[in-house]
């Protein structure tokens, strides 16, 4: 770890141009609570490290529209204390308040979750339920791109070199529409998901779901959408009908592996409970609404 | 690679450093700035024990570059006291013995203070979710979150 540069750019260009140009190996540092993990147990030594908080455009929490942009510098502990945004979208901040303490809560940023690219994230199968999108900046300029495309395996991305995320953005919310997000851990606090489940849905006036999405974390090599779980709520009243669907759907859907944390077999039923409690919670949601 | 020079305010007064990119906020107070009383537990963000202020923001330092300190405020269990006069919770914990080894101790009185900061009256469920990126290896837990809890009406009542 000897010799690695420090750099804290003012601008998303300067950013883009470090690591661009970096010959050996160049991280980007928000929040750190992965990235100084990782060098501290010597499973990367960058050369360079390129500290993004300073990017105006990485910080703060913007409505726009009824949607929202998030700052990839944007800790949890911000998040959560945004009124608007925990009332607009309360699957996807529960989701990001649940990464680590509140130690940890203070620096983790959910874009440094999505990068980190754990299967376990547990931002990540809310803010893809949620249908948003991240600005990934690089030498070519910007452009917007679905969260569900940026991870593509345990720890690997496809942002290319030179490339990375400056914020993720929440679209507008129509009315009767709720979110939310629950965890597995063997634990009560402080341990990483088993199963993890997002839900977002809409509902029209009459209460019949209109749309729906549902999304699986921590049961296979990335995030699994499961069609058939959003099949089975749309048109229903999300009643008890319906949320079993949801669970049979999830726990088909569910392609866990087997450690000491979690046999696949309790995982797999984990997955169904998690998905269909998550539509029932976002469905209350979307009636309050 | 050369060191870089830092400017930061530690527990209120300006405070200079030269530190490596690689060396964590927690290295730099240590070993260059001479305030021990943050510890090194864990060094992955898992144990608390060097949990600081970072601009009023409860943070483990272990998991913060030095260099990021640049031009910010830090507060360190070394700035809890008023002089000789202990803070409430520490007085609290003396009083009720919520240590044994004390090792955890700075960084549970830094990150209960941040609470009773933002909530002068938090349930015991708060406390405990609160405090549990604090690990405590002797104590069992229960006289730490009294003690908080007990601070908390203390303060209340002081300045009903």
């Amino acid at each position: 770890m000897s010799g690695m540069r420090y750099e804290a750019p003012g601008s998303v260009d300067e950013a883009v141009t470090l690591l661009a140009d970096e010959k050996g190996v160049a991280r980007v540092l928000a929040g750190g609570t992965d990235l100084l993990v990782q060098m501290r147990a010597g499973m990367i030594s960058p050369d360079l490290v390129v500290d993004i908080k300073k990017i105006a455009e990485t910080k703060g929490i913007t409505a726009n529209g009824g949607g929202f942009s998030i700052g990839a510098s944007v800790s949890g502990a911000e998040m959560g204390e945004h009124a608007e945004l925990t009332a607009a979208w309360p699957g996807v901040v529960e989701g990001a308040e649940l990464i680590g303490s509140t130690q940890v809560q203070g620096r983790a940023t959910m874009a440094g979750n999505l990068c980190n690219a754990s299967p376990a994230a547990d931002s990540v199968p809310a803010l893809i339920a949620a249908g948003a999108t991240c600005t990934v900046a690089g030498p070519n300029g910007q452009r917007e791109v679905p969260v569900e495309d940026i991870p593509t395996g345990p720890g690997k991305t496809s942002l290319g070199n030179g490339e990375f995320v400056v914020d993720i953005k929440l679209p507008a919310r129509p009315a009767h529409a709720g979110d939310a997000y629950l965890r597995m851990i063997p634990r009560t606090e402080m341990d990483i998901a088993i199963v993890g489940a997002g839900v977002n849905l809409v509902l029209d006036d009459s209460g019949t779901c209109t749309e729906a999405c549902v999304v699986l974390g921590a049961v296979g090599p990335t995030t699994i959408t499961v069609a058939d779980a959003a099949a089975a709520l749309v048109g229903s009243k999300v009643d008890e009908a319906a949320l079993a669907a949801v669970s049979a759907a999830a726990s088909a859907a569910a392609s866990p592996i087997n450690d000491k944390r979690g046999t696949v077999e309790y995982r797999t039923k984990v997955a169904g409970v998690l998905a269909s409690r998550a539509a029932a919670i976002a469905a209350d949601r979307a009636r309050s609404k | 690679m050369a060191k870089q020079h830092i400017t930061t305010t530690i527990n209120g007064e300006e405070a200079e450093y030269l530190c490596e990119a690689q060396e964590t906020l927690l290295d730099v107070l240590r070993d260059q700035v001479g305030l021990t009383g943050t510890k090194e537990g864990c060094s992955s963000g898992d144990c608390g024990a060097c949990s600081v202020m970072l601009d009023g923001r409860l943070v483990c330092s272990c998991l913060v570059l030095g260099v990021e300190a640049e031009g910010k405020t830090v507060e360190t269990i070394e700035g809890m006291a008023d002089g000789e006069e202990l803070h409430p919770l520490q007085q609290k914990f003396l009083e009720e013995a919520a240590l044994q080894c004390g090792f955890c101790t700075p960084g549970v009185l830094v990150a209960a203070k941040a609470l009773l900061d933002v909530n002068d009256d938090p349930t015991e469920t708060e406390v405990r979710y609160w405090l549990a990126g604090n690990l405590c290896r002797c104590t069992g837990y229960d006289k730490i979150i009294r003690a908080v809890m007990d601070t908390a009406a203390d303060l209340r009542g002081a300045s009903a």
